[in-house]
């Protein structure tokens, strides 16, 4: 094993099996965000069909989908995203839908409430007067209106993504074919007393990228904030 | 106490319906797992088919999905969780030998990152824009971009291994004898790095919302009339601003009890706490599918009992709440 | 006789997306003890700049010129002891989550160096004074369990708490139905007697201030158009605009009017 900045083609050390600590940086990145960003899309996708559809639909259905919703987030999601990968088996596809399961919730309230402020408008109405059929509506005129304020909250559901899949890869549920953070991080842990920076590291990086992710959201809200305030 | 009351029965009332859907929700995901109880058994001990077969019949493995779930949901009833096949114990005894940890651990994070958050977040909202409230507010996003876990561990390297002030991990130093207070502060200082890794980071939320708090609620008219009254610039930030920046902060203690909750699975692991976070993550090891059943169950049910007591909380603080069917 | 507050030649300017905005331009007139003085403007007159202005409720970023003086008082006047503000919108003007008498007694506490208990004490006389039904138990009531015309009595009664000797009333009645208003004109009046307090009358109801003023200032762009006895404004006013201002009120019970009419009847 190497310490890190011993050898300049190896800058970062090496762990116990020899392994490049700064090409598992490169390669957890990957895996780190694409997880990120698709249990992101998923868990807003999910949420905001489910919002929709209650918002739209409501009586008996919004109360079913309503109680439903309660249901998931009572449920602690990073034990639901466990449980789920524990029983269908850890791949990345499971794990991207894992952890959109316990954070769909979040924009699936957001749609709902944006609806039923937009159901009252003029313009449904006058949709509704010339024809147009229910799911039409709710799907063409109603949802992309509901949108903006979920995809407002995208980078904070992307963020706890990264974070939640760098939990489970800690606790060795992440994909085994894939080098991820958190399991370099598991894996250094084991030396923790004599080579803390196996550990340290990737979590550093981590730690920047949700940093990242976080800054980049805010200033796209920021720009399309100023953008609709100008216009 | 009356409106508290109100709102209690109608939140028991709603809970019921929640509590059906996750417990059949969560039997229908274990359902999907390959394998079952017996197979786990066998994988660990070793048996024939003969074997399997009686153990399934002894089991109740053998009956329909639907006769098991209405099996399950009588002995529910009875306040029965099931059996444990990894730790050849009732589940019930197990969840609730561990449950005491969890609470000790969360309940320690959650006063520490509401009470330092929200005085840091007066401390920040009192002057906005201020070169302390910069610093807290970058600080503050900074933490909170910062994963538990690791947390845990960079805590662990500094505080124990390298300083040596803390253990670095269980609740407590095994077959030390100790009582009452010696006792006390052995688990203190046990439970003092897993504290702070969880409640860091909620700390840092809880600082943000009572910082935006604090701003939203500086604009407001009653802020200038209290002004106009010539009161203290201490009175008007603590009893007029912070009073009512507090409100937004404690609907989300309500909110954040879930995630914390799931929180403390990771912590509980890094540092061996034997909680039931800890409970979850070798339920899932060893398979023992009815013991994570139990464990997603009574963690739900803590979700509603925290919810229910925050509700009542914020009741107590809002006087708008509750008001229009108080009048009823 | 010494007025009780002077302005001279008072200028303010907001300062708004990198540019100055002139809400007020070199206003002189004063205050005299125990006078009622009314303020009429219509929006963007500047009638509730000077209002703030002279409560020093104004904010950092905005530039006075001229000056403030309180020749009886020697000192600088302070918000509370020497000035009682009644905002105009009483739903947003009382902090919803405190008591109305922990929000009178703190008046009290702050300025008059009473206890709590005292101070208590003093919130159930002045519940009392503004016709609060049942001041006791009002004392742990919370605003929004009162009524609109109910909260701005509660309102007045945080202004007048310590004795300021100037009461100021910006737009106070003009978030209140008809009749309240005239109930809560009658209650301004009466204190305003019993404590020989002046008020400060910020209102774009020249009419309504007619009922109640000593004297009118008519105010228009930030800038004092016309000042003078009401009976004077109102049936012979020398400006243009002041005129205006009479002519659209379409009011058809107000004795000013009607007075107008008889002085222009030949008789």
């Amino acid at each position: 094993m190497h310490r890190w900045f011993q050898d300049w083609s190896l800058p970062l050390g090496t762990d116990r099996l020899g392994r490049d600590v700064l090409a598992g940086l490169f390669h957890g990145a990957r895996t780190s965000l694409a997880v990120g960003l698709a249990s992101a899309a998923t868990a807003i996708i999910i949420g905001t069909i489910v919002g929709t559809l209650a918002g739209f639909i409501g009586g008996l259905t919004d109360e079913v989908l309503m109680r439903v919703t309660d249901a998931f987030q009572t449920v602690p999601g990073f034990l639901l995203a466990l449980a789920f990968v524990s029983v269908v088996g850890p791949s990345l596809f499971v794990v991207v839908l894992a952890i959109a399961l316990g954070t769909w919730t979040g924009p699936a309230r957001i749609a709902r409430a944006e609806v039923l402020s937009i159901r009252e408008r003029d313009y449904i109405a006058s949709a509704r007067v010339i024809g147009m059929p229910p799911l039409e509506i709710a799907f063409r005129e109603v949802l992309p209106n509901a949108l903006p304020p979920v995809l407002a909250l995208s980078s904070v559901i992307v963020a706890a993504a990264i974070l939640t899949e760098a939990a489970l890869s800690f606790l060795g549920l992440g994909d085994p074919n894939r080098v991820t953070w958190g399991g370099m991080i598991a894996e250094g842990r084991t030396v923790l007393r004599s080579a803390p920076f196996l550990s340290i590291i990737p979590g550093i990086a981590l730690v920047l990228t949700v940093l990242g992710v976080y800054l980049a959201g805010e200033g796209a809200v920021e720009t399309t904030a100023t953008r609709r305030g100008r216009s | 106490m009356r409106r508290a009351f109100i709102l209690l029965r109608r939140r028991l009332i709603g809970s019921i319906p929640v509590l059906l859907i996750v417990v059949v929700g969560t039997f229908l995901l274990l359902e999907a797992a390959p394998g079952d109880a017996v197979d786990a058994y066998i994988g660990t001990t070793g048996g024939d088919a003969g074997l399997i077969e009686s153990l399934r019949q002894s089991w109740g493995l053998d009956q329909s999905a639907g006769t098991r779930l209405a099996a399950y949901l009588w002995s529910l009833a009875h306040l029965d969780l099931g059996y444990s096949v990894t730790f050849s114990r009732p589940i019930r005894d197990v969840i609730f030998e561990r449950l005491p940890n969890t609470l000790l651990l969360m309940g320690s994070a959650t006063a520490l990152s509401f009470g330092l958050g929200s005085a840091l977040g007066i401390v920040a909202g009192a002057r906005p824009g201020s070169f302390r409230d910069r610093f807290l507010s970058i600080g503050s996003l900074a933490l909170y971009a910062v994963p538990g876990f690791w947390l845990g561990l960079v805590l662990t390297v500094i505080f124990s291994v390298q300083l040596r002030w803390f253990p670095s991990s269980g609740i407590e130093t095994i077959a030390s004898g100790k009582t009452g207070f010696a006792r006390t502060l052995d688990i203190a200082q046990h439970l003092a790095l897993p504290v702070a890794a969880l409640g860091v980071i909620y700390l840092a939320l809880y600082l943000r919302i009572m910082r935006a708090g604090m701003a939203e609620v500086w604009r407001m008219d009653f802020v200038l009339a209290a002004r106009a009254k010539g009161l203290s610039r201490r009175r008007i930030v603590i009893r007029h601003v912070a009073r009512n920046a507090l409100l937004p902060l404690v609907t989300m203690l309500g909110l954040q009890s879930a995630a914390m909750l799931g929180g403390s699975v990771v912590i509980e692991s890094v540092f061996s706490v034997p909680g039931l976070g800890r409970l979850a993550q070798e339920a899932v090891s060893s398979r023992d599918t009815p013991l994570l059943l139990g464990i997603i169950l009574v963690c739900a049910v803590l979700v509603i009992v925290i919810n229910l007591v925050v509700d009542i909380f914020y009741a107590v603080l809002d006087p708008r709440v509750g008001a229009s069917e108080e009048a009823a | 006789m010494t007025p009780r507050v002077s302005l001279q030649g008072l200028g303010v300017s907001y300062r708004r997306d990198g540019t100055e905005v002139e809400a007020l331009r070199d206003i002189s007139l004063e205050i005299r003890p125990g006078e009622r003085l009314a303020i009429i403007g219509e929006s963007g007159s500047g009638k509730s700049t000077l209002a703030l202005a002279i409560a020093g409720l104004l904010p950092a970023s905005t530039r006075i010129e001229g000056r403030i003086d309180w020749p009886e008082l020697g000192r600088v006047p302070q918000n509370g002891r020497d000035i009682g503000f009644v905002f105009q919108d009483p739903a947003s003007s009382l902090n919803p989550v405190l008591s109305i008498g922990e929000q009178i007694a703190e008046v009290a506490y702050t300025h008059l160096g009473l206890n709590w208990r005292q101070s208590y004490k003093r919130a159930e006389e002045l519940l009392h004074r503004v016709h609060l039904p049942d001041p006791a138990s009002a004392l742990s009531a919370f605003p929004h369990q009162l009524s609109g015309g109910q909260r701005q009595r509660v309102a007045i009664a945080e202004a007048i708490a310590a004795r300021p000797a100037l009461l100021i009333a910006d737009e106070a009645t003009s978030a209140l139905d008809t009749i309240v208003q005239a109930e809560i004109i009658r209650l301004i009046q009466e204190l305003i007697a019993q404590d020989g307090m002046s008020l400060l009358f910020i209102s774009h109801d020249i009419a309504l201030a007619s009922e109640i003023a000593d004297r009118i200032a008519v105010f228009r762009y930030g800038r004092l158009i016309e000042i003078g006895d009401t009976d004077a404004i109102i049936t012979a006013p020398a400006e243009a605009y002041t005129r205006q201002l009479l002519d659209a009120h379409m009011g058809l019970d107000v004795v000013p009017l009607l007075r107008r009419a008889d002085a222009r009847r030949p008789s």
